[in-house]
């Protein structure tokens, strides 16, 4: 793609070239008619020989900057480059008109050599002029190039981060739950063979590559699969409440955001009480938002609910910036014994 | 006979411990406790010889219940991968066991306390000078006569140095801790605790005035009134804190 942007550009700027190099033939001919009272023919061979001479000049510039652009001190080169350019064009020029077969009289002849000197200043001229024309737009196609390459980097690295945090696994909560599975191997065997096929399916679930948005109801099939494991682990503790207002269950959001906010509430709530507890989750709808709530019981005379908060909501955090530049959609309360996450999901999409 | 107590907040962990413990009839278990309230009690009641303790628990972790004992027991760790506690329980410990962890590997760790036990070398202290686990920079666990108390850092206004244990000042109330200055200068939070003299570290947000004591010695006020004496480099230091 890059390069076919090139090659049309390539063909407007030669295009331009011989353009502007017809004008200045037809107003040098004219020119020339005019003052010196040349033939017509004369005139235009004198004219067509040089600006061609000065625009193949012009092209062979063009075609060396494409594989070599000075810079800086290297400039130098460029401009002697062009002299030399120049000086080639007047002398082949005199060489043409003088051995070609063209009308021949002792005006032009003396024209011809008077004008030696302000020919090779006018090609020295145009040919830099071209070269600079040349050298800017290799430049600014470098400078995009470049910028291009940077906006690549920097959303591969928002992607690769995104990744990262979506597929934060918790060691803990995977080596507990194989260790909750070796319990159950000897005693229960059955219900061990359950567990794995729910921890597999709850991990295929977290290491999946997209980092698209899913359906609610989709999100919800993958974290009741994660309850289900804890509550192997915490049945005698844990209790769960699910309210999904059926309006909102084909809405959509990151997947696996809702997950690490669970995981938070469950760990919060069980770490900071001793007795049974009720983990609700409910899922609303809030002017043009979905709306998600977790609930978890915990004890405000030793906690403090700010630094309660931990990695796990960090990451959501972060990841809700990343996908939709804000930093208000997440909200942590405490309300009596109570802490509430809230998260808005905008769903004007 | 020799008696243990497994304590662990997940019942499936304490049931494969206690299948592996069957192969052992001079091992029987006394009690199993869901956190670490339940093991302080069960640990005074049955007086055990070794106890098998997860690391993290509801209110109070594993090392924060080991505090709170006069005489530990011997201890052999149970836990997931936790990078904090493998430091600390590498010299502290008889053993620990990474869950999920085999029947070999916990025979391995009785026999070793077994050899240990036979050959009655002392038991090692748990007392470490580390800092075991991130929740212990935000709260210290206190014993009340036979209750247990959790006091929030921000609720400590001053620590004084008391023989061997410290002082632990709240709004009202005082308690002492088997623990040593140093620990509290390394665990807590510098910016919010400074060690303003070799016997006392104060809580900078109860700060409220710096005055003169004698040359070269200050007095530090804090809100509720209590005075708290500053060293010289203590004076500096609480300077340098404060930006002054």
């Amino acid at each position: 793609m890059a390069t076919e942007m090139l090659n049309i550009s390539t063909r407007k700027i030669l295009f331009t070239a011989l353009a502007w190099c017809g004008v200045l033939i037809a107003i040098e001919t004219y020119a020339l008619c005019d003052a010196f009272d040349f033939s017509i023919s004369l005139s235009l061979a004198d004219t067509v020989n040089f600006n061609l001479l000065v625009a193949t000049a012009g092209y062979i510039t063009y075609m060396s900057m494409r594989y070599y652009r000075p810079n800086g001190k290297n400039l130098v080169y460029l401009i002697l480059w062009d002299i030399a350019l120049a000086v080639l064009c007047v002398v082949a020029h005199q060489q043409i008109m003088l051995n070609g077969p063209f009308e021949r009289n002792a005006e032009y002849l003396s024209y011809l050599d008077a004008s030696q000197f302000f020919r090779g200043v006018i090609a020295w001229l145009m040919i830099t002029l071209f070269g600079i024309i040349t050298w800017t737009y290799f430049f600014m196609q470098e400078v995009r190039s470049r910028e291009k390459i940077e906006t690549d980097a920097a959303r591969l690295a928002r992607d690769t981060e995104l990744a990262t945090l979506r597929q934060q696994l918790q060691p803990h909560f995977l080596f507990n739950s194989l260790n909750s599975i070796s319990a159950l191997a000897g005693s229960k065997p059955e219900q061990a063979r359950k567990m794995i096929q729910q921890l597999s399916d709850f991990l295929r679930g977290t290491i999946k590559k997209d980092n698209q948005l899913v359906q609610l109801k989709e999100e919800f099939t993958h974290l009741v699969l994660y309850l289900e494991i804890e509550k192997v682990r915490f049945g005698h503790r844990l209790k769960t409440e699910i309210l999904i207002n059926e309006l909102v269950s084909n809405n959509l959001l990151p997947s696996l955001l809702l997950q690490p906010i669970v995981e938070n509430a469950i760990k919060f709530g069980l770490y900071d009480t001793t007795g049974e507890i009720v983990i609700r989750i409910e899922a609303l709808a809030a002017d043009q938002h979905l709306l998600l709530r977790v609930q978890n019981p915990f004890d405000p005379e030793t906690s403090q609910p700010r630094q309660g908060t931990g990695f796990g909501l960090m990451s959501v955090q972060r990841r809700l910036y990343l996908l939709f530049g804000r930093n208000d959609l997440l909200v942590t309360r405490a309300d009596g014994n109570q802490f509430i996450t809230e998260v808005k999901i905008p769903q004007s999409l | 006979m020799i008696k243990t107590i497994l304590i662990d907040d997940e019942p499936l962990a304490r049931s494969i411990v206690a299948e592996y413990l069957q192969h052992y009839a001079e091992i029987s278990i006394m009690q199993e406790c869901n956190d670490g309230f339940e093991g302080v009690k069960a640990i005074a009641q049955h007086k055990p010889d070794l106890i098998f303790l997860d690391i993290q628990m509801p209110k109070i972790n594993g090392f924060e219940m080991l505090e709170l004992l006069e005489q530990p027991p011997s201890v052999i760790f149970t836990t997931a991968f936790d990078e904090y506690a493998i430091k600390a329980f590498e010299s502290h410990a008889i053993d620990y066991l990474l869950k999920p962890f085999s029947k070999d590997r916990f025979d391995k760790a009785i026999q070793k306390w077994l050899h240990q036990h036979q050959t009655s070398a002392a038991p090692k202290t748990l007392l470490t000078e580390e800092v075991r686990q991130p929740e212990e920079r935000t709260r210290i666990v206190v014993r009340e006569g036979s209750n247990i108390r959790i006091v929030p850092i921000h609720d400590v206004h001053y620590i004084e140095a008391y023989d061997d244990y410290v002082k632990i000042f709240t709004q009202k109330e005082m308690f002492l801790k088997k623990k040593t200055m140093s620990y509290y200068e390394k665990s807590l939070d510098e910016t919010q605790f400074v060690r303003v003299h070799r016997s006392y570290m104060l809580n900078l947000q109860q700060l409220t005035k710096i005055e003169p004591l004698e040359k070269d010695t200050y007095l530090a006020l804090l809100k509720t009134g209590a005075k708290v004496p500053l060293s010289k480099s203590g004076y500096s230091k609480l300077k340098g804190v404060l930006g002054l």
